[in-house]
C-alpha cells in the first residue's frame, strides 16, 4: 500500500506517494528526479549517497522514503546559492578534491555536517570524519585539502594555499 | 537491491506501536536506526510484512544519570553518546567503542537499542553492556520488566525481547570511585565488524585488590560472550602482571572464535588473549586516575 509523504527538499516542499519499500535514494533519484546523489556500493559502505536529513548527513540507500516524510533533505544540488559556490565545492574545485567525481556529493554532505559539528578540524579529524566515504581516485588528500580550505573560509580566516598535491 | 513489499506505520507513542505489534504478530518487526534491519532486508535474510517505525515516539533518546544508575533511551543514537558530555568525561569505555563503530553517517543513524536488540555477537556494545553488567529494561502493554545482560542473548539473532515487547532503556550501575574501563577491536579497516573485540571494567580498592571485574567479548562465540573464568582468576587478587596474563591466557582459551575471512581460529584466540592483557592495563590506568 502505497503512503503520501511530504518532505522539504534543498527548501523545496514536495509530496508524493510512495510504496513503503522504496528507497530513500531511490525516491530523491528516480522520482523527484534529481540524480546528484550516487549510489555506488548500495550495501551502506562507500558514503556516495549521503546526504543531509534534518541537518544530520546519513546514507540515503539504507533509509526508506517513508522515514523521511516531514523531514527537511539537502542534497548536493540545494549546496550553491545565487550568491555562489558554497565553500565545500569551491574547495574541491580550488584544491582538485576530484578526479572522476562519483564520490564527490556524498563526500561534499558528509564535509558539510562535519565542519557544522567541528568548524576547525585536524588533519585527523576529517579523516576520521569521512571514513564513512569511499574515493578511488584522488587518495584523499585532496579531499582533506578541500575540507580544511572550506574550514577556513566559512571561519572568515585567511584562505590556504589550493596547490594541488599530485602524487 | 529493494526489500520485499511490506507495510509500515510509525506511531507516536509507546502505547500505539504495541498494538500494532500485537495485531501484526510475528509478522511485525521494529524498525529504529534500521542500520542492521533494512541492509537485511535488501538481502532478502528478512523480509518482516509489517514493519513498525518507532523513530517518531518521543523521549526514548536520554543519556543520564539517576538513581544509581546510567540510563540510556534505547533510541539514543550512537552519535548522541559521541556528543554527551556525561559519556565524554566518565565512560571512557563508549567513546573507546563508539569510534570503532561503523562510520559517522552509521553512527547518526544506529541506536544503542538496535545494537544490543540485534542479538548479533558481531556488534560492539553487547561486549561493553557484559563487562559493565547492565540490565536491560523491556517493555510491553503490560508493563515493564528488566533483565540482567547475561540472561538477554538467547542465541544467533535471538535475545529475550518478545514479539509483543520494546526494548526501551539500558541501565548500568554508577561504577564506584577506583573504576575504570576499556575497549577495543581488532578491525581489517575502518567500519568493519571486530576480528576481536575485548570489554573491560576493573575496581580496585584502596590496597590495588581487585574488587569488581567485567570482561566481555565480541565476534568470538556464536553469543556476546563473558569471560567469566578470565573475571574470577582477578577477583580479590592484586592486580599483579602475573594475574592480568593469567586473566588474558583464560579468556583466550575459553572463547569460540570460528575460521573466516577476518581470521582463523588461532589468530583470534591469540588476538583475544592479546586485548584482554592491554584492555585491562587501560582500564586499571584510567582506574587511577
Ligand atoms: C556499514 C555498516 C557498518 C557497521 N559496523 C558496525 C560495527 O563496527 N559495530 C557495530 O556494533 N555495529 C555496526 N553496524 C551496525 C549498526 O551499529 C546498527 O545500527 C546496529 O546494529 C542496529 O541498530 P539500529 O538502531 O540501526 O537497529 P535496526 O536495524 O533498526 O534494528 C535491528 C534489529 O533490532 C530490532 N530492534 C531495534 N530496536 C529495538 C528495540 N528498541 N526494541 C526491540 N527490538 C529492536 C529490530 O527489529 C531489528 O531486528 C554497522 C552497520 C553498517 C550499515
Ligand atoms: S550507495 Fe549508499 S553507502 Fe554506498
Ligand atoms: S573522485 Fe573518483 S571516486 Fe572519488
Amino acid at each position: 500500500m502505497k503512503k503520501e509523504i511530504t518532505v522539504t527538499i534543498n527548501g523545496e516542499k514536495r509530496t508524493a506517494e510512495v510504496e513503503p519499500r522504496m528507497l530513500l535514494v531511490h525516491f530523491i533519484r528516480e522520482q523527484l528526479l534529481m540524480t546528484g546523489t550516487h549510489i555506488g556500493c548500495d550495501t551502506s559502505n562507500c558514503g556516495a549517497c549521503t546526504i543531509l536529513v534534518n541537518g544530520k548527513s546519513i546514507k540515503s540507500c539504507t533509509m526508506l522514503a517513508v522515514q523521511a516524510d516531514g523531514k527537511e533533505i539537502i542534497t548536493v544540488e540545494g549546496l550553491a546559492t545565487t550568491q555562489g559556490l558554497h565553500p565545500i565545492q569551491e574547495g574541491f574545485h580550488l584544491n582538485h578534491g576530484l578526479h572522476c567525481g562519483y564520490c564527490t556529493p556524498g563526500m561534499m554532505m558528509r564535509a558539510v555536517e562535519l565542519l557544522e559539528n567541528n568548524p576547525n578540524p585536524t588533519e585527523e579529524e576529517i579523516r576520521w570524519g569521512i571514513a564513512g566515504n569511499l574515493c578511488r581516485c584522488t587518495g584523499y588528500n585532496n579531499i582533506v585539502k578541500a575540507i580544511q580550505y572550506a574550514g577556513a573560509k566559512m571561519r572568515g580566516e585567511q584562505l590556504p594555499s589550493t596547490e594541488p598535491e599530485f602524487v | 537491491m529493494i526489500p520485499a513489499p511490506f507495510d509500515y506505520a510509525a506511531p507516536n507513542t509507546l502505547a500505539e506501536a504495541f498494538a500494532l505489534l500485537e495485531q501484526h504478530g510475528d509478522d511485525a518487526k521494529i524498525l529504529a536506526g534500521g542500520h542492521s534491519l533494512i541492509p537485511m532486508m535488501k538481502l532478502r535474510f528478512a523480509s518482516p510484512a509489517f514493519l513498525v517505525d518507532i523513530n517518531n515516539i518521543p523521549g526514548l533518546s536520554y543519556i543520564r544519570e539517576e538513581d544509581g544508575y546510567l540510563r540510556i533511551g534505547a533510541m539514543a543514537r550512537e552519535a548522541d553518546l559521541d556528543h554527551s558530555e556525561l559519556i565524554r568525561s566518565r565512560y571512557p569505555i563508549f567513546t573507546d567503542a563508539s569510534k570503532l563503530i561503523a562510520d559517522p553517517q552509521v553512527r547518526n543513524m544506529g541506536t544503542i537499542g538496535g545494537n544490543i536488540a540485534h542479538g548479533d555477537a558481531a556488534n560492539d556494545h553487547p561486549a561493553v553492556m557484559l563487562a559493565m553488567r547492565a540490565e536491560v529494561v523491556i517493555s510491553s502493554a503490560e508493563g515493564q520488566r528488566t533483565v540482567p545482560i547475561d540472561e538477554f542473548f538467547y542465541g544467533f539473532y535471538m535475545t529475550a525481547v518478545q514479539q509483543n515487547e520494546i526494548l526501551t532503556e539500558i541501565r548500568i550501575p554508577i561504577p564506584p570511585a577506583g573504576t575504570g574501563n576499556a575497549y577495543h577491536k581488532l578491525e581489517r579497516k575502518v567500519g568493519d565488524y571486530a576480528t576481536a573485540g575485548v570489554a573491560v571494567q576493573i575496581t580496585v580498592d584502596g590496597k590495588g585488590f581487585c574488587t569488581y571485574a567485567g570482561i566481555g567479548l565480541t565476534n568470538v562465540n556464536p553469543t556476546p560472550m563473558r569471560a567469566a573464568r578470565s573475571e574470577e582468576a582477578l577477583l580479590g587478587q592484586k592486580m599483579t602482571e602475573e594475574a592480568i596474563a593469567e586473566a588474558a591466557r583464560l579468556a583466550a582459551e575459553d572463547c569460540n572464535p570460528s575460521d573466516d575471512l577476518r581470521g582463523d581460529e588461532e589468530y583470534k584466540r591469540a588476538m583475544v588473549g592479546v586485548l584482554t592483557r592491554r584492555m585491562i592495563h587501560k582500564a586499571l590506568e584510567r582506574a587511577r586516575r
